[in-house]
């Protein structure tokens, strides 16, 4: 010690040598390494599980991969073409091959699916014409053969769409979630009127999530407020409430609202036994926007409850006496003192509930009837029953889009910093 | 420390290979289908005879809902797990079509009638498709509650889309498959031309204008269980589904329920094979098992659905637990008050008629 500070030039050692300050960073890079290796389970799990597939699930709603990866001769045929009337025998010709070559590598398939997006009917058009291309190749007379194995192939919006689908990235799935379409000539114009329903499914997904977001605040704060205030052993068995129905299945949830609130059900005969109803005026609560808002409010309660009660918890009751004592009466305390403290939890509860909500298919599904049901249901149907994954992960990205802008919407307003997840 | 850790990590890996090793003798299949009633029947008709005489053969009986998410997820990830997967035709051409099912030679891969005859031909007409064999032919037809009307009884599909004769709610399958076609024919299109009819635009919008008149009367279900439950609750007076699950309701939970038979739908139900499976020869062998005639016919003791081959149908016996006789509740039996539905029109307009009825849900 006495050394280094008579000699300002020598750097402080450790015990073995090296200097102090490359000895610290090496043990801080330790610590990061260890942090950073405590971490990646988690981080790869969602790199892999999570961003990954997401990123993948995105890149669909733009991929037109299939028209050019398997009409590859078609599609240089019509690169030339000016779109009027009929394009030239060499793109019928293109076109035999194409299909001829999509038979037998077992990839025609996706192509017609591909097309009857489009244009309903495609579908049987090529896999029909593909049936008897051979004949049609050896015959040499493309067009006249295409023509007569479909009269489709005869008609210039049929090869204008092909055109159209060339390019390897389309903005199609995106018109046809807005209710837009393209239309022969590739102008953007609005779907027929008997076809509109996305539009006015996002509207009713975002009221509806706004409103169940509402009751849930106003049926949970009443109760966070009294399970934080009561004592501990009261407050024990109003918690046990509130998580029971939460640590029952979904489905059982459901159900039961279904026994409850169906025209014959608990709810609906008890009015009628009491005289408010006649037999014949049943109410109809299910089935409907009804049902779907009693039933998701319900499930999604408790993920307003915990934040709002963990938040209040940590309000000390003395700021309230101390309200009273200077003078507010109970009310004025209650709104102005001990409501902006809880403003944190009904953030975060709001955004949870908010966003679960707004992703909700399988009690919209069983509860909601047509007026109940969200544009999460469009989304599994697209996956599950049509395979029109590039539509349904259109669909996708714009949900999660409006989620993504009212998020941001709500940084503005209330601020993210003040939200507290308990 | 870390030494026992080492050890410890190579005699786990000792033992799971071991016990890899042993499985990989017996080989597993992953045989995919419903799941409830209709899983039960093919496990007592297909699966347990077929373990029971090669021991060597694991059957794993995995339950899906439909559709094709999974098959073609697999197949785009590369991994086929599923072996064999029960389908309805619709979903078996579509996913024909994209290349996720093998295409079957039927002829050589399957087990000929009794009398001989090829299994071309003794498979019911128009139900082979490429990738499919079929195993059942099911029928989607209306029931209806027997204490809801005095006097006259509803018999025919005019008589449900007849709210004045017969006032009350109807349960629907929430789709356009079907219900297009039964407003033609209660709007008087005869059943062999429905699908004429529906072939033009004219004749959509006069399937849609016969729906509107039923519309505010009915509740869409979207799961096969559910209108059971709501004609059991008396939600509904009339109601479409399964006529399985509709048998079910009225012969083993005696609901006061009764079939209409006229207009059903007759569907076809039967096996894929995912194409690049691990176990392609295996799994083979036991759908040429599992179609012949006598496990077919097998399967209509345990539920009401009709078998595919003509073989099998002589076969129909009592079924397994009630005791009464099958053949009354067989689709096949009322074949022609219905139809086959056409698979090749949906698949090429469903994706536009299915936009058009769920806007049309929507006004």
């Amino acid at each position: 010690m006495a050394e280094a500070a008579s000699d300002p030039r020598d750097v402080m050692r450790t015990a073995d040598g090296t200097p102090l300050k490359v000895s610290i960073a090496r043990a801080l890079r330790r610590n990061r390494l260890m942090a950073l290796g405590l971490i990646a389970p988690l981080f790869l799990f969602i790199l892999f599980s999570f961003l990954i597939p997401i990123v993948d699930m995105s890149l669909r709603s733009i991929d037109n991969s299939v028209v050019p990866d398997n009409l590859p001769r078609t599609v240089e045929a019509l690169a030339d073409w000016d779109g009027e009337n009929l394009p030239p025998e060499s793109a019928f010709a293109a076109l035999a091959e194409d299909l001829r070559d999509g038979r037998e590598s077992r990839e025609i398939g996706k192509v017609a699916t591909r097309l009857n997006y489009e244009i309903s009917g495609m579908r049987g058009t090529v896999m029909g014409t593909s049936r008897r291309v051979d004949r049609i190749i050896e015959s040499g007379a493309f067009k006249e053969g295409l023509i007569d194995a479909n009269e489709d192939w005869g008609k210039p919006e049929t090869w204008l769409l092909l055109k159209r689908l060339s390019s390897p990235y389309t903005f199609g799935y995106y018109l046809n979630s807005l209710d837009l379409r393209f239309d022969p000539q590739g102008a953007v114009e609005a779907q027929p009127e008997f076809r509109r329903i996305y539009v006015d499914l996002f509207i009713r997904t975002l009221w509806m999530s706004l409103l169940i977001t509402g009751l849930t605040i106003l049926l949970g704060y009443p109760i966070a407020h009294l399970m934080a205030t009561m004592p501990l052993r009261y407050s024990n068995l109003l918690m046990i409430l509130v998580l029971l129905p939460f640590w029952t299945s979904l489905l059982v949830r459901t159900t039961a609202w279904i026994v409850m609130l169906q025209s014959e059900g608990v709810v609906n005969s008890v009015l009628v036994w009491i005289g408010i109803l006649s037999d014949d005026g049943r109410l109809e609560l299910i089935h409907n926007k009804v049902g779907t808002i009693v039933a998701m409010t319900h499930i999604l309660l408790p993920f307003m409850v915990l934040p709002l009660y963990s938040v209040m918890k940590t309000i000390p009751p003395s700021y309230m006496r101390a309200a009273r004592s200077l003078g507010a009466n109970q009310f004025t305390a209650f709104v102005r003192i001990y409501m902006p403290q809880t403003v944190a939890g009904i953030g975060a509860g709001s955004i949870l509930v908010f966003i679960l909500a707004i992703g909700y298919y399988i009690t919209p599904a069983l509860v909601g009837g047509t007026s109940g049901t969200l544009i999460s249901n469009q989304i599994a149907y697209h996956m599950q029953s049509s395979l029109n994954w590039g539509l349904a992960a259109a669909l996708g990205v714009i949900l999660l889009g409006l989620v993504i802008g009212l998020y941001f919407t709500y940084n503005r307003l209330v601020g993210v910093d003040k939200m507290k997840l308990g | 420390m870390k030494k026992t850790l080492r050890y410890t990590t190579i005699g786990l890996a000792g033992i799971a290979g071991l016990a890899f090793a042993a499985s990989a003798q017996a080989v597993e299949l992953n045989v995919v289908s419903w799941g409830g009633a209709y899983t039960a029947s093919q496990l007592k008709a297909y699966h347990q005879p077929y373990m029971a005489a090669n021991p060597d053969v694991q059957l794993n009986s995995l339950d899906y809902s439909g559709g094709l998410a999974e098959v073609r997820a697999q197949a785009e990830a590369g991994n086929v797990t599923w072996d064999l997967v029960d389908v309805v035709v619709a979903d078996a051409i579509r996913g024909c079509d994209e290349g996720l099912f093998m295409e079957l030679d039927h002829n050589a891969m399957l087990e000929a009638a009794p009398d001989g005859t090829p299994p071309m031909e003794d498979f019911l007409e128009g139900t082979v498709s490429d990738c499919f064999v079929p195993q059942i032919i099911y029928s989607f037809a209306f029931a209806y509650r027997t204490d809801a009307f005095k006097g006259e009884q509803p018999k025919t599909m005019a008589d449900v889309f007849d709210l004045e004769k017969f006032p009350g709610k109807r349960t629907l399958q929430r789709s356009p498959v079907n219900n297009l076609e039964w407003a033609l024919i209660a709007d008087g299109v005869p059943v062999n031309e429905v699908y004429d009819v529906l072939d033009t635009p004219e004749g959509i919008e006069r399937a849609f204008a016969k729906l509107d008149t039923i519309k505010s009367e009915v509740i869409w279900w979207t799961e096969g269980a559910v209108p059971a439950q709501l004609l059991a609750d008396g939600e509904v007076v009339f109601g479409n589904g399964y006529n399985g699950r509709l048998f079910s309701a009225i012969e083993e939970e005696k609901q006061p329920l009764a079939m209409i038979w006229d207009g059903q739908v007759l569907d076809i139900d039967g096996w894929a094979v995912p194409a690049d499976g691990k176990n392609i020869d295996e799994v083979l062998k036991f759908m040429r098992f599992a179609t012949d005639t006598q496990r077919l016919a097998d399967q209509a003791k345990y539920i009401s659905y009709g078998p595919a081959r003509k073989s099998s149908l002589p076969l129909v016996s009592t079924h397994a637990e009630l005791g009464i006789d099958m053949e009354p509740h067989m689709p096949t039996k009322y074949a022609e008050l219905g139809f086959l539905t056409n698979f090749q029109w949906w698949a090429d307009n469903r994706d536009e008629l299915n936009e058009r009825f769920e806007a049309w849900l929507q006004q």
